[in-house]
């Protein structure tokens, strides 16, 4: 066991020592595994905050109620009187369409427009706010009230949601193959450099054989470097994405603060930056597996 | 300690290395294995590290038949011989304590004992002094003296060697093999191949002729 360790810690030293004694490929390798786990990184961090951004908008589901252009009064009021009552609501704005409209004239540009209209083209609506979040639920609540009478239109605003929720499905099906094809570039690289170096080391691994070195001892110092490899490219790719995080958060509190959210860009989460260097030293150690591998097949050199 | 029993070597192309050959090798011999060259004596001993692999025939090191032998078993079978290579395959780009230490780092030594183990080599052929430099710097016996060390560092009880004494002026051959055989007077078995054999006739127990791939007696 203890010889076991050994080896291992001299041959993590060896792959160690290649890394240091060539800085200039070494960075070139690294920058190299680095944007590529940066790249799927960047994209599931942006996914996350956007998700983050919907829920943000989600929380509460809303039902706009719009009330038929010549309803009266009392209408209005029954209409109001009946929201009141149904258990499937919870509270109930009134926006008459005086209201509206005059809040509408506040906005830039917009007085000189509502000025010229003849007449005030906003009905009285009810902002409602239900129980519960079902969709299902929420639907059958917007076609219920809908046929009550002066009700010209319910609007559900879940409905975006919805097609917010397919855009992230949709976004996170092609950041999985983009991520899966990443992948696979990163083990093309290191199978590269692992076999440009056995190359390079060919005379040395012949006469280890020679000597009585196992296949183990041959592959080890390669695994470890891979590994490092990868880890060292997880690092880069972690400094990629936290730079991001850092440069958009500013530029996008700005923005955000015009809506009124409450919402700052996060960055990579502990789980996920640790994932992203166990995928860099999987993916490393899988290069160098495959072309170590497949030199010791070829090279019939007993 | 090695034996061939009816061993034949065939290259590719029907050439025949090694026809028929038998003999044996007893613990604590020097053998001189001599011939022209093309006799077969680089392939003879080759066969016995599993370097080349006998066609027909059987060839027993320490009681293993090596040319049954499974691919995985071999390295260990390796570790048990001491190899001078023809072409001294020294690493050129490791000092000369490093070039040592291989076989040692491959048997897997705990790191104390390679230091002490490397030294005693290297005392053993001189070059204790020469440790940090690197091989290109040495002269030509140095080398040798040095793919030496590194073959004896293992404490092996088996040293072959091919060609130890070519391309070296006279004074270096002769302490080369004074080297061979202060080894074998401290019982390691040794087998020798050389077409200059003045320089270990005097030493060597037994002498092995080859012809053609044969014995000549």
């Amino acid at each position: 066991m203890k010889l076991w360790l050994f080896q291992h810690r001299q041959a993590c030293a060896l792959a160690l020592r290649k890394l240091r004694l060539a800085p200039f490929s070494t960075l070139l390798g690294v920058l190299v595994v680095g944007i590529a786990l940066a790249l799927p990184a960047t994209g599931q961090m942006l996914l996350d905050n956007f998700l983050l951004l919907a829920r943000n908008f989600s929380a509460q589901p809303q039902i706009s109620v719009f009330a038929a252009l010549n309803a009266g009064k009392n209408e209005i009021g029954a209409i109001e009187a009946r929201l009141k009552q149904h258990s499937g609501i919870k509270e109930v704005r009134f926006v008459a369409r005086d209201a509206a409209i005059a809040r509408l004239k506040e906005a830039a540009g917009m007085a000189e427009i509502i000025n010229s209209l003849p007449e005030n083209p906003l009905p009285d609506a009810f902002v409602v706010l239900p129980h519960g979040t079902d969709t299902a639920q929420l639907e059958k609540l917007r076609d219920e009230i809908s046929k009550w009478h002066m009700v010209e239109h319910v609007q559900l605003d879940s409905a975006w949601v919805k097609r917010a929720n397919a855009i992230l499905e949709l976004g996170h099906i092609s950041l999985a193959l983009f991520s899966g094809f990443l992948g696979l570039a990163l083990i093309a690289i290191t199978f590269n450099t692992i076999r440009l170096q056995i190359l390079t080391q060919r005379e040395e691994i012949e006469l280890s054989r020679l000597l009585g070195a196992t296949n183990a001892f041959i592959r080890r110092p390669f695994f470890y470097f891979g590994i490092l490899q990868g880890l060292l490219g997880g690092g880069a790719a972690w400094l990629i994405v936290t730079g991001i995080t850092y440069l958009l958060r500013q530029p996008l509190n700005e923005l955000v603060t015009f809506y009124s959210f409450d919402f700052s860009l996060q960055g990579l989460q502990p789980m996920q930056t640790l994932l992203l260097f166990v995928a860099a030293a999987l993916l490393g150690w899988i290069g160098s597996w495959l072309s170590v591998g497949r030199f010791l097949r070829n090279a019939d050199f007993t | 300690m090695i034996s061939f029993e009816r061993v034949s070597k065939r290259y590719p192309g029907n050439i025949d290395a090694l026809a028929d050959l038998s003999f044996s090798i007893e613990a604590g011999e020097m053998v001189l294995l001599s011939g022209h060259s093309g006799a077969g004596k680089s392939t003879l001993l080759k066969l016995i590290p599993a370097m080349e692999r006998a066609t027909r025939g059987s060839v027993i090191v320490n009681g293993q038949n090596v040319s049954a032998l499974k691919r995985a078993a071999i390295p260990f079978l390796r570790r048990n011989l001491g190899l001078v290579f023809q072409d001294r395959k020294l690493l050129y780009d490791r000092s000369v304590f490093d070039n040592v230490m291989l076989p040692l780092a491959i048997a897997g030594f705990p790191p104390g004992d390679v230091q002490r183990r490397v030294h005693a080599a290297l005392d053993k052929v001189g070059l204790l002094t020469r440790e940090k430099a690197r091989p290109i710097t040495l002269s030509g016996g140095e080398q040798q003296r040095l793919a030496i060390a590194r073959a004896i560092v293992n404490r092996p009880a088996i040293l072959l060697a091919d060609e130890p004494t070519a391309h070296l002026d006279e004074a270096y051959a002769i302490e080369i093999a004074s080297l061979f055989r202060a080894f074998n007077q401290v019982g390691v078995t040794v087998v020798i191949a050389t077409h200059d054999e003045r320089f270990f006739s005097s030493y060597a127990t037994r002498r092995l002729m080859l012809s053609q791939g044969r014995l000549a007696a």
